[in-house]
């Protein structure tokens, strides 16, 4: 077979496909002024997108109903916490960071645990812990509003030939979550248990101690990106991972994972995050209002998802 | 020629390939209405293909197909071959788990419609199975999902021989025993004969060569495709049979199993478990490099006591001792084995993953070497390992989840009746497979309907309602006596 129709059987062509007709589009209407900018921009934001998606990604390939509603949470909380612990002292950054990932660990064990012990369907308990969680930081972090510490600041805005250091950080880190999908033991597992976890438990696989990594693995990439986005973004807000609910299951979607579990692609989340923020600043190109732009946004992942198939029967 | 009622199947020259594969290389095939077609060949011989084309799910490449003397060749599907009376019990269950019983069988009736829908689908499903399998114990409310493997087949075949509006000409029956114990299975044969005599028609596949040559009226054998040789079954004795499907007959090992009865003590032990739940029965114990058989009618406890020796391998468990690690081979490969989505190598290579780890990784050259290693062992038949497991027959399938358990560090082998849909040759293989494993130390837990395989044991012990009822060493195992403690309630 040739090398396109080999390329064209990688679900996470498509998401490339649709970044590139998209900024194609958007470099068109503006008569070819700041493609690169564009593109920078979205590597700049799309990285945030990528941390979370490739955690909610092991979530999801761990089978049907699996998924992680927890991430905004914990983004908050980890952004706030860390941010209060640092206090803007680059002296603190090291104890900020590990503050950070152990509330990572805190909340995906403790997601864990409902799932397990009390055994709450996850999109429920992700989704109440994900209250819980949020409570903890209001509290916590109540009508504070501290600086990131200035080498978190510099660290997360530089950049070297306009391409931000943060994505060339969180491409090292995807290519990582690739190796660890597909070549370690605990990868096989999760795709394992995907498909068929009866089949899995008498494979010999410990499915339930994968699942409890899977977990803990999603908290604390979302602790993570919670820490970047805040010294990112100036500073920890409450509601600053809103928008990383929808955005972490629509790039895992996109990016050609399976949604019944059992298949991943990793490659896919990269395309998915960029092509998401190139679409929403295509239509703010062409002048879309607010309304427009949300039906369109809907719409063209709609057809994405459609266009790259799913799941196609594989002799 | 006289002049013969119109054949009910009429195919000729009928071919079917997928990729490189050539399942079906011009196939004849002729059904007589109030005829058993007896169709036999080894796993990928084209058996399953051919009767995808006659139920219309899958659609040939070529040739030509008369249903009733219609050439419906250019608009065949599963619609029509369910309208013009054709019905099939294929080898891989095709019931919704989720729904109960009245349900499913209403899901082939659409004429069953209106207010108490369920109630008469109910009533319909019911009679069929009073009427096939007394004393069958299935109600129309159960959950398809909630029912053992065996019942779930009863199910299946009676669903079959159901009519409403559409009329009934032809059953398709693919291995319709091999989840039935060997009571019900001959309620079914002695049904099938009925129905027959009725006017219907059947065409029965199966691996078990004595209800072939028993239950059929004409035989059709098949090989690498292609139909090999077809005769009225009187014409067919087991070894001519055998023969013409490419295997040479050979007498069962029996000598071989008895020395290893005389030491028994002396050998470590693997494993002993009592089954739980059922207070009074005996214990099972295996021996290092024993081959312990697990007899009974299906469904009396073997496979939970299976189940109990797996958990207690990772865990502890005063019931149960298990001194080894343990490996499982699956009866029901869809939902205890096979991962759909992965190649046959990976499907083999997942329980051995730790082995072929190279500084923390798996290495792909590892899981290559194991794939190709036991497509030569085991004679898997495919032309590349990198392909979907489900590019495989059943029977391949099956061989792959052998591969699986085999090749892993296991010290003890579990395997839950892994011979269903595997054809006599494979089966042969298997058994040499599992008696050299044996010799090398390796202790097998074999729980098996089939007499057959249970001569292939060092030791037998019955279940029956979950309990352990018999203990029988190698050189006083027969038939009665299994059947014997199988039935009676004082053993």
């Amino acid at each position: 077979m040739g090398a396109i129709s080999k390329l064209a059987a990688r679900p996470w062509i498509w998401s490339y496909l649709g970044l590139l007709v998209v900024w194609l589009a958007t470099v068109t209407f503006t008569g070819g002024k700041g493609g690169a900018e564009i593109l920078s921009a979205a590597l700049s934001f799309g990285t945030f997108t990528v941390i979370v998606g490739l955690g909610q990604m092991f979530v999801i390939t761990t089978g049907p109903g699996n998924v992680d509603l927890s991430i905004p949470a914990t983004i908050a909380l980890s952004g706030s916490l860390a941010m209060k612990v640092m206090g803007g002292a680059d002296a603190m950054l090291l104890v900020g960071l590990v503050v950070s990932l152990l509330c990572g660990v805190a909340v995906g064990g403790f997601n864990y645990a409902l799932i397990r012990l009390l055994r709450i369907p996850p999109i429920i308990a992700t989704l109440s812990s994900s209250f819980l969680v949020l409570s903890t930081a209001i509290a916590y972090g109540r009508g504070l509003k501290i600086k990131p510490p200035p080498m978190l600041a510099d660290f997360t805005t530089a950049r070297v030939f306009d391409i931000p250091v943060l994505a060339l950080v969180v491409a090292g880190l995807a290519v990582a979550m690739s190796v660890l999908l597909n070549r370690t033991i605990y990868g096989r597992s999760v795709l394992a248990i995907g498909q068929n976890m009866r089949a899995a438990w008498l494979a010999g696989i410990p499915v339930e101690r994968i699942r409890f990594l899977t977990y803990l693995l999603s908290a604390v990439l979302a602790s993570l990106c919670g820490f970047v986005l805040a010294g990112f973004s100036g500073g920890a807000s409450l509601n600053m991972g809103e928008e990383y609910l929808l955005a972490s299951i629509a790039v895992v979607v996109i990016g050609g994972t399976s949604v019944a579990g059992g298949r991943a692609n990793v490659p896919g989340i990269w395309g998915a995050a960029l092509f998401m923020f190139l679409l929403v600043t295509m239509l703010n190109t062409f002048g879309a209002s607010a309304g427009v732009r949300l039906i369109m946004t809907g719409l063209i992942i709609v057809a994405v998802i459609t266009i790259a198939g799913g799941d196609k029967p594989q002799r | 020629m006289p002049e013969a009622p119109l054949p009910i199947v009429d195919f000729s020259n009928v071919a079917k390939s997928f990729g490189a594969v050539r399942a079906l290389a011009g196939v004849d095939l002729t059904v007589r209405p109030g005829e058993c077609l007896g169709l036999v060949g080894h796993n990928g011989a084209g058996k399953s293909t051919l009767m995808n084309v006659l139920a219309g799910t899958l659609s040939p490449d070529s040739g030509e197909m008369r249903i009733l003397g219609e050439d419906i060749r250019q608009r065949y599907s599963v619609a029509l071959a369910h309208q013009m009376g054709i019905r099939c019990v294929f080898q891989e269950l095709s019931l919704c788990p989720n729904l109960s019983v009245a349900e499913n069988t209403r899901v082939v009736h659409p004429t069953i419609k209106g207010p108490g829908w369920r109630g008469r689908a109910g009533a319909l499903i019911l009679g069929k199975l009073d009427e096939i399998f007394p004393g069958h114990g299935i109600q129309p409310g159960d959950h398809v999902g909630d029912l053992s493997i065996g019942k779930r087949q009863m199910v299946e075949i009676a669903r079959a021989f159901t009519v409403t509006a559409a009329p009934l000409h032809l059953v398709i029956l693919d291995e319709p025993t091999s989840s039935l114990d060997a009571v019900t299975a001959g309620q079914l044969l002695q049904y099938m004969r009925k129905a027959i005599g009725q006017g219907a028609s059947c065409i029965l596949i199966s691996h078990v060569l004595g209800e072939i040559l028993d239950y059929s009226d004409r035989i059709v054998v098949m090989k690498d495709g292609g139909v090999v040789a077809e005769r009225p079954a009187t014409g067919f004795s087991r070894d001519t049979l055998v023969a013409a499907m490419g295997t040479v007959a050979r007498a069962p090992a029996a000598g071989q199993a008895a020395q290893a009865a005389d030491r028994r003590e002396e050998r470590p032990l693997s494993v002993r478990v009592r089954p739980k739940g059922r207070p009074g029965g005996a214990a099972l114990e295996a021996r290092r490099g024993e081959v312990i058989g697990l007899a009974g009618l299906a469904g009396h406890g073997q496979t939970a006591t299976l189940l109990q020796v797996f958990r207690a391998a990772r865990g502890r468990d005063p019931d149960t001792e298990v001194t080894g690690a343990v490996a499982l081979v699956a009866g029901d490969r869809q939902t205890d084995g096979i991962f759909p989505l992965w190649s046959i190598s990976r499907n083999i290579g997942v329980r051995s993953l730790r082995r072929m780890l190279r500084g923390g990784l798996i290495d792909p050259a590892a899981e290559a070497e194991m794939a190709e290693d036991w497509k030569r062992k085991i004679g898997i038949k495919t032309p590349d390992m990198n392909d979907n497991i489900l590019s495989l027959s059943g029977g391949n399938q099956q061989k792959a989840l052998f591969a699986r358990a085999l090749g892993s560090d296991a010290d003890i082998v579990l395997m839950d009746d892994p011979m269903r849909g595997v054809d006599v040759g494979t089966k042969l293989e298997v058994y040499d497979l599992v008696r050299a494993e044996a010799a090398r130390g390796r202790t097998f837990l074999w729980y098996t309907t089939e007499m057959d395989e249970l001569k292939n044991c060092d030791h037998v012990f019955v279940f029956r309602n979950g309990r352990i009822v018999a203990d029988l060493a190698r050189a006083e195992l027969t038939e009665e006596k299994v059947l014997h403690s199988s039935f009676t309630e004082d053993a």
